[in-house]
Order: structure tokens, then sequence, then C-alpha cells
């Protein structure tokens, strides 16, 4: 896949004329996905899609365009001039951009690893052969994710991964359930079975009659994926260079009046340990790692080339995280329940959004498995509860710590293509949580 | 080239219980001026085929951009091999789904082609927005887009079924945020959901050219607004928040396949089961929903859904009791129950799931002035700017952009940040008077996510406004 698009850069480049500068990106999957309700199948298939972006330059007037390729290299050959000449027929109407920028600067790098994955069918036995008895729902997505960048200055990066992703939950009734999720790039057998007997133990606990607690401040633990809701909310809008110049951010108030999170809170976006491509839009080359906040305090944020040169900075991403890591703390994972006391034991947030962007506020609910603790003990499921809460708040006055272990957590998203962001975060104990409704 | 594509479909048919081939090819342009500088241009095609198999009770697919007779034959042998491995392990036998051989042809309206306007012509319309947009020191950023999107489908079974479907989608957009010091409020023209089907003229229906100064204007009473205050009281939804209140509460509960649970995963369940059809007490008596395909300009009116049942309006909920699910070939065969034509994918490469598509509140008997005069203590609100609820569908909390009190029958103060939670069942129990015809404003959500592999599905809402009782209110931080 690599070589054909590379061969594809080359032939669309000889077919530039004059001055003309030419940007080229490649998107593609070969995914199986197998979608589970009951332990039963409902829908499984295959995937096989490539993408080719051309983005035709002439001086400051620039204009691109996507177009789904086959795989055969003369028929892709046409679909790829065939865009080029409607690009070219474009750019005769468009404005000069004053904001464009791209890589003039040719760094070739590549990415990649050899697929170790079995074959999906051995990996749905071992699916189905889990949920035997038990009422399990969720998908497997497993296969290669490929991405390049090549432009006519030479310049030519290449990413691909094989990876699969089991992300599923075992039901008790209702909306009591424990979610778990098995990723990785080689299929353990032993390793998954440990996932499915610490999901089976909590799955116990959710037959315990469900307590409902009444609206007020709580003591809560938010497990990394319960923070990674509320880090994903925080990356929509946060952290962006367009959205902190223009007083959208959600972090308004950190940047216009120096308001500050705990000490405790430091977030860096970490494409060095990441798992996503290190090159962006234009060509670039992520940095290793960007500083978004240090010890609780604004840093630096993430701009595209576009913002870059609007801004007068230097550009360091796509605008929003894709690989999130947020330092760990000192809370032991088994001083967990302990530290908690009496509280709420939090394993999933889900559908949150802002109720005051410019304050931070979030809104968002329980979901699956959250329980309440008493003395230190997990003594019954909860029912979903509403919350309302600030940044400010949460990882700030009432943030009492995080846990030093930090889970990897891989973007389980498959809107248009599997996704290779993840997110690396501690578990919180925060006080004076708001639960609203 | 769809001639030779069915000819080659024909060639790879494999014998097998069933088998189609859907194909879906789409072109996209977006444009926009942000601080009146034109945006790059986004033009995109997307064009390939899903094959299904379904074989001795297993179902199986495969999508694939290769359009050559080697390419489905490819995708034709993954599906039937995937069919294979989930045969007498689906959550149905296959074997007992009836699945639709029709045959038919839909074109949605095209009144005034997109490329009828040249692209710089396009370019001066958006810089003239964008230069409205600025009305002030306080407009910090702004911008004014729009979106055109022509698709067409092709869907095709083995047993002689044969649908072809056009479709011309349009969507403008403005946008102004002013702010001093540590606070900002962003003012939209629909926040999104002002999108048709249609071409250029679906920007004059929508008033395009005249909406600038007013999305600026409130932009800045909003910057200088109190909070909305906190209390129960009674609230006015105009047409562009009622859009996502039916979108969450009713749309997505009352989906078949996430009463089945395939969605609990993901998307989430619903708290609507299969025993409530036909008895249940959703609304109050003024409530009627429908699933109508037959508004042509509505966002998702199709002639048939993607698994080829033909669509027919349907009452979701009559005289506030739930009346039917939506779902569509497959559901019905799980459950035995009648539901709606809304089996539906985003794109080629993603199997169809139920999708809510045009669900919309019929109108009533009140005028807005009616709404207002009759409220002693209340808050109207517009355009939604969050959203968020439970998975089951029940708790939710929304807010707008837009907030305006009403004292004793008259509108008096803006307010910021208004926001109102509730549970779905009780809060559409306390409808209280729905708006007439003249107030029914017909729109889309372009971006709603579900599924796994997850899709993002255009589907639409026409609603009037509505005036709901004791609804718990409250501002920002």
């Amino acid at each position: 896949m690599r070589e054909a698009f590379y061969k594809l850069v080359d032939e669309v480049t000889g077919r530039l004329r004059g001055a003309e500068v030419l940007l080229a990106g490649f998107s593609g999957e070969e995914s199986d996905f197998v979608r589970f309700n009951k332990s039963l199948v409902r829908q499984a298939g295959h995937v096989q899609q490539r993408r080719l972006t051309l983005e035709l330059i002439d001086g400051n007037r620039h204009v691109a365009g996507m177009v789904t390729l086959t795989g055969e290299a003369g028929e892709d050959q046409g679909r790829a001039a065939r865009l080029l000449e409607g690009l070219r027929e474009a750019i005769r109407s468009v404005p000069e951009d004053p904001y464009l920028l791209y890589n003039t600067e040719p760094r070739n790098t590549e990415q990649g690893k050899e697929s170790r994955l079995p074959g999906s069918g051995e990996m749905v036995e071992a699916v189905l052969g889990a949920g035997r008895g038990l009422d399990l729902v969720g998908i497997l997505a497993s296969g290669g994710i490929y991405g390049g960048f090549g432009n006519s200055l030479g310049q030519r990066n290449w990413f691909d991964t094989h990876s699969f992703h089991l992300d599923w939950c075992f039901y008790h009734a209702k909306d009591k359930a424990v979610k778990t999720s098995y990723a990785g790039f080689e299929w353990d057998g032993a390793g998954f079975g440990r996932k499915v007997a610490e999901a089976k133990e909590q799955l116990g606990v959710l037959a315990i009659e469900a307590k409902t607690i009444e609206p007020g401040e709580y003591r809560v633990y938010l497990a990394p994926a319960a923070m990674n809701e509320v880090m994903q909310t925080l990356g929509w809008v946060g952290f962006g260079l367009k959205a902190v110049r223009t007083k959208t951010t959600s972090l308004l108030k950190m940047v216009e009046e120096g308001r500050t999170l705990s000490e405790k809170v430091t977030l860096r976006e970490n494409t060095a340990e990441g798992l996503a491509a290190n090159f962006f839009s234009g060509g670039f080359l992520k940095p290793g790692a960007v500083t978004l906040i240090e010890r609780g305090k604004f840093g630096e944020a993430l701009a595209s080339p576009r913002s870059a040169k609007e801004y007068g900075v230097r550009p360091n991403g796509n605008e929003f995280p894709e690989s999130l890591d947020m330092a760990g703390g000192d809370i032991a994972a088994d001083e967990v329940l302990n530290k908690l006391g009496t509280g709420v034991y939090v394993n999933r947030l889900w559908y949150l959004n802002y109720s005051d962007r410019p304050a931070c506020r979030m809104t968002g609910m329980t979901r699956f498995a959250t329980f309440w603790v008493e003395g230190g003990r997990i003594v019954a499921p909860l029912n979903v509860m509403r919350f309302d809460e600030t940044i400010y708040r949460m990882l700030g006055a009432n943030l009492v710590g995080l846990t030093a272990e930090r889970d990897l957590l891989p973007s389980e998203s498959t809107y248009k293509e599997r996704s290779t962001s993840s997110s690396r975060l501690p578990g919180a104990l925060v006080e004076r949580f708001a639960f609203t409704l | 080239m769809l001639a030779e594509l069915e000819g080659d479909f024909r060639k790879v048919v494999p014998r097998v219980d069933f088998c189609s081939l859907r194909f879906f090819h789409s072109r996209e342009e977006v444009l926009s001026v942000r601080q009146d500088v034109p945006e790059p241009i986004v033009r995109n095609e997307d064009m390939g085929v899903m094959l299904t198999v379904m074989n001795k009770g297993g179902m199986g697919y495969a999508a694939t951009s290769d359009l050559s007779v080697a390419g489905l034959k490819a995708a034709v042998d993954q599906a039937k091999l995937w069919a294979g491995r989930t045969e007498g392990r689906s959550v149905v036998d296959f074997r007992k789904v009836p699945m639709p051989e029709p045959r038919g042809e839909y074109a949605g309206p095209n009144g005034r082609a997109w490329e009828s306007l040249g692209l710089g012509q396009k370019f001066e319309l958006l810089m003239t927005q964008s230069k409205r947009l600025k009305r002030g020191e306080p407009i910090v950023d702004w911008a004014a887009s729009v979106w055109h999107s022509d698709i067409e489908l092709l869907y095709l079974t083995a047993g002689g079924g044969r649908v072809y479907q056009q479709f011309h989608l349009t969507g403008p957009g403005l946008r102004a945020t002013a702010s001093a010091g540590a606070e900002a409020q962003t003012r939209t023209f629909g926040a999104g959901a002002l999108c048709q089907q249609g071409g250029l003229e679906v920007l004059e229906r929508f008033g395009f050219k005249d909406a600038a100064e007013q999305v600026a204007e409130e932009a800045m009473q909003l910057l200088a607004a109190e909070n909305c205050p906190s209390g129960k009281m009674d609230l006015l939804l105009g047409p562009d928040q009622m859009v996502l209140q039916i979108h969450e509460s009713i749309g997505h509960p009352t989906e078949l396949d996430r009463i089945l649970g395939d969605e609990r995963n993901y998307a989430g369940t619903s708290f609507v089961t299969l025993d409530m059809l036909g008895s249940y007490p959703y609304g109050s008596p003024l409530l009627n929903v429908t699933y109508d395909p037959s508004r042509r300009e509505q966002l998702a009116s199709y002639g048939y859904d993607d698994d080829g049942l033909k669509a027919e309006k349907t009452y979701i909920i009559r005289n506030g009791i739930l009346q039917c699910a939506m779902g569509a070939t497959i559901s019905q065969a799980r459950t035995g129950l009648r539901g709606v034509a809304n089996s539906r994918s985003d794109t080629w490469n993603r199997p169809p799931i139920d999708r809510m598509a045009n669900l919309n509140v019929e109108a009533g008997t009140s005028s807005v002035e009616e709404m207002i005069s009759e409220t002693k203590r209340g808050v109207y609100m517009k355009t939604n700017n969050s959203w968020s609820i439970d998975d089951s569908r029940n708790k939710f909390q929304f807010g707008c952009e837009w907030g305006r009190l009403i004292e004793d029958g008259k509108l008096t103060r803006v307010v910021k940040n208004p926001n109102y939670r509730g549970i779905s069942a009780n809060f559409w129990r306390n409808l209280k008077r729905v708006g007439n015809e003249g107030t029914v404003m017909v729109m889309g959500t372009p971006n709603c996510g579900k599924g796994e592999p997850n899709q993002i599905m255009y589907v639409a809402h026409a609603s009037p406004a509505c005036l709901f009782a004791d609804v718990d209110v409250l501002g920002g931080a």
C-alpha cells in the first residue's frame, strides 16, 4: 500500500505545471468488524477503504479534494488525475489565502509494524466462548490502519499499524453492566482470560440491589476511563490555538484570568509515547511532547499550520490532543477504596457536554458499573446520576489526589475509520463532586 | 457506469439464500469565510459498494471501493465467509427475515442546482454575510459557511430487486462570538440544524441573506445579559431547540435496535420496552409524533431504506400514547412487530442499522404569542448548544444559546446560559401547548452518531414551538 501511494504521488507530481505545488495525504484500513449482542453475532463483515487527499497550491492560492481509491493502479491514477484537473479549475476562483502554511523542508519518516494478529475467526471464537451463559454485547475491530503523506518537494511519510480492539460489556440487567476493553497488537489468550475473569467478578457485585442517592455533593473516585470522558470533553475545545485566540476555548478563565487547577495536574500531548502517526497536516512533524497544562497552569496551545500562520507561532499539532498524557499522582491502586472511604466509585462517565463553556462547567452521566462505597468497601451498585461540575472545582480545589498507576486507553472510535488516538490517564479522587439529578 | 456495475453484480452473485449490493456515491463541498478571509475549500468524493450475503441463517457483509468484477468477487467471497462463520450464532436466523425485493426510483428536490452559482459568486455571498457579522467591537470571531452534498444510491438484490435514489442536501451556517475579559457568548444561525434537501433554494427558504445582523446583535446582547435564573418554571422551546429535544428523548429511545440491546455497549439502551408499545402514555394528549418521509424537502425523506423497504408515514406517538417503535426489516423479524423503513447507513462501508430518519412533532393550535401571554413565569429558549442524556434516554440536561424571560405574560430580559433538565417521560407529559403550523420549522440533524462500527448519519425533525410546565431551569456558573 505504501509503495502504491508513493508511486501515485510521483505520478501526480509529474502532472504539475509551472510553480504548482502538490500535497498528498492517504488514509486506509483493512478491517474486520464483528458486532455482538446477547453473546451472539449481530453483524459481521470486512471493510477495505483507501482515500487520497490532494491539495494543489499555486502561490498563495490553494484548494483540496478527496477521492476514494480502488487499489488498482491504472484506475487510481485516472481518479487522481481527474481530481487534480478539478482542483486546477477551482483554484482560479479561489482568493489568495494569507494563512496558507505547509512544510517546505522535507523530512521523510516511516512508522510501521508487521502484523502479528491472528485471524478474526479465532478471536470471534474466544469472544463467543467468554460470553457463553452471559449477556455479552460489544464490538471486535481488527486489522490494518494506514496513513501517508507526500508532496512534490520530495517528502514522504508513512504510518501503519495492525491492531485489534475488543470493546465489550457483560450485562447484568437494564443499564447495569461491566464494560471492559482489550486492545493490542497480539492476541494473548491468557491476557484476555484475565480481563474476562475480572469483569465477571465485578458482574457479581451488580447482582446486589442497586442504591439510589439524592442529588448533592459526594466524595468520588473517577477511574481512568471516567477521567478519559472528562479529558475528551476538555480536548474538544480546550487546547486548540484557534479556540484560545477566538475566546471559544473552555479554558478561557485560565487563559484570560490566570485561573489554575491543582498543582497535581500536568497534561501533555505526548506523541512520542502515543499510538498515532507523528506527521500531520501540511507535512509537518509533531514534536515529541507539548505541555498543555504544567502543575495546574495553562501551558502551550496546539496549533495547526493554519492557526500557526494566523497567530505567528510554530505549528505543533491538530488543535486537539491525539496522545493525551496526564501525570500520575501518589495514590496506590490498592489504596483507592480506603482513600475514598465513603462515596461513589465511578468506572465510567458518559455523554458529557458543557453547561457553561467559558466557566468550563460540564454536565454528564455515570454509566455502567458505578458503586456506592462505605468504609472503603463496595456495598452496592448505584443507579445512574447526573453531575454538573466545573473543571476548576473537580481538578482544582476539590482534587484530593491522583493514582500513581495510569491506564493506556486506545480510542475505540470507528467514525469514518478506526482511530489511532489514545490517552494515558490516572484515576482521580475528588471531594464535593456535585450530582444534580 | 451503473449499468456496468449492475451487470458485474449479476456475474458474481453466489448460490446463497440472499445477496444484495448497495452502491453509494457522494460529492460534498464545504465553503466558509471566517473573519472576512476565505477558508480552504473542502471537496470530498466518496464511492464504493457493500455486498451482503445471507445464507443458512448467517449473515456477512464486505465493503470495497474496488468496483471491478474481481473487486466485487473478492467482496462477495468475504461476505460469504462471514455469513458462514455466523451460521447458528446470529441474533436472528436470517432465513426467517423476509428481505424485500423492491423495484423503484426516487429523486429528492433540487430546485436551483448548486452548480448554477459559480465558486466565486458563492464566496462573494459568504463574504457579504461575514462582513455583516462584524457588528461591533465585542465580536471577536465570526464566520459564514455553506455545505452541499449530492448523493446517489443503487440497491440491487440477486432476486431482481433494483432501487435507484438521488438526493441533494444543503445547509447554511452563521456564527458570531462576542467576548469581553473571561466571558464569551456565541450565537449561530440554527446551530447547524437549518439544512434541508434541495439546492440553493434552501438558502432562500431559511432567509440566509438576511440573518447575519440578528445573529451578531444577539451575541452582543447575550454578552451583556445576566445568567438565566434557576428554579421550576414554564419553558417555551423554539423549533431549533425542539429538534434536539425530539431527537434525544423520543427519537433514540424509540429506535428498535436500541430496545433490542444492539447499542448497549455504545450509544446506549432505552427506557422503552416492547410491552409499552400501544399503551404507554409517553406524553400529554397533545403529543403527536410521526416518522414522516413524505415532506420532500426534509433532510431524511427517501423512497426506500437501505434494505429496500418502502418508506411510509407512520404515527410513533398518537395523542400521547406510544404506538410503534422505529425498526426496519431485520428488527421487525426479530420481534414480530410492525415498524418503519429506517434501516440506514451513512456510507458504503458501514452496514445499515435502525435510524430515526424524519421524526416530527405534528402541529397543534397555539401561536407563540398565545403561549407567551398565558405564561406567568417562564423562559423562552432558542437554538441548542449543549446536549447530554443518560444511556436509557431518561435523565437529560440540555442548554440553549439564547434565552428570554417571560414574566406575567410578556417577554422581558434576555438571559445567557439557559439550561434545563428533566426526565424524558415526565417532561413530555408536562407538554402544555403545541404551536400551530405557522410556528413549524423543518430542520435537520446532520451529525447523529450511533452504531458499531460508528456512523454519522443525517436525520431530521420538523417541529412547532412547544410550551412545557414546571421544568427545572438553570443558568451558568
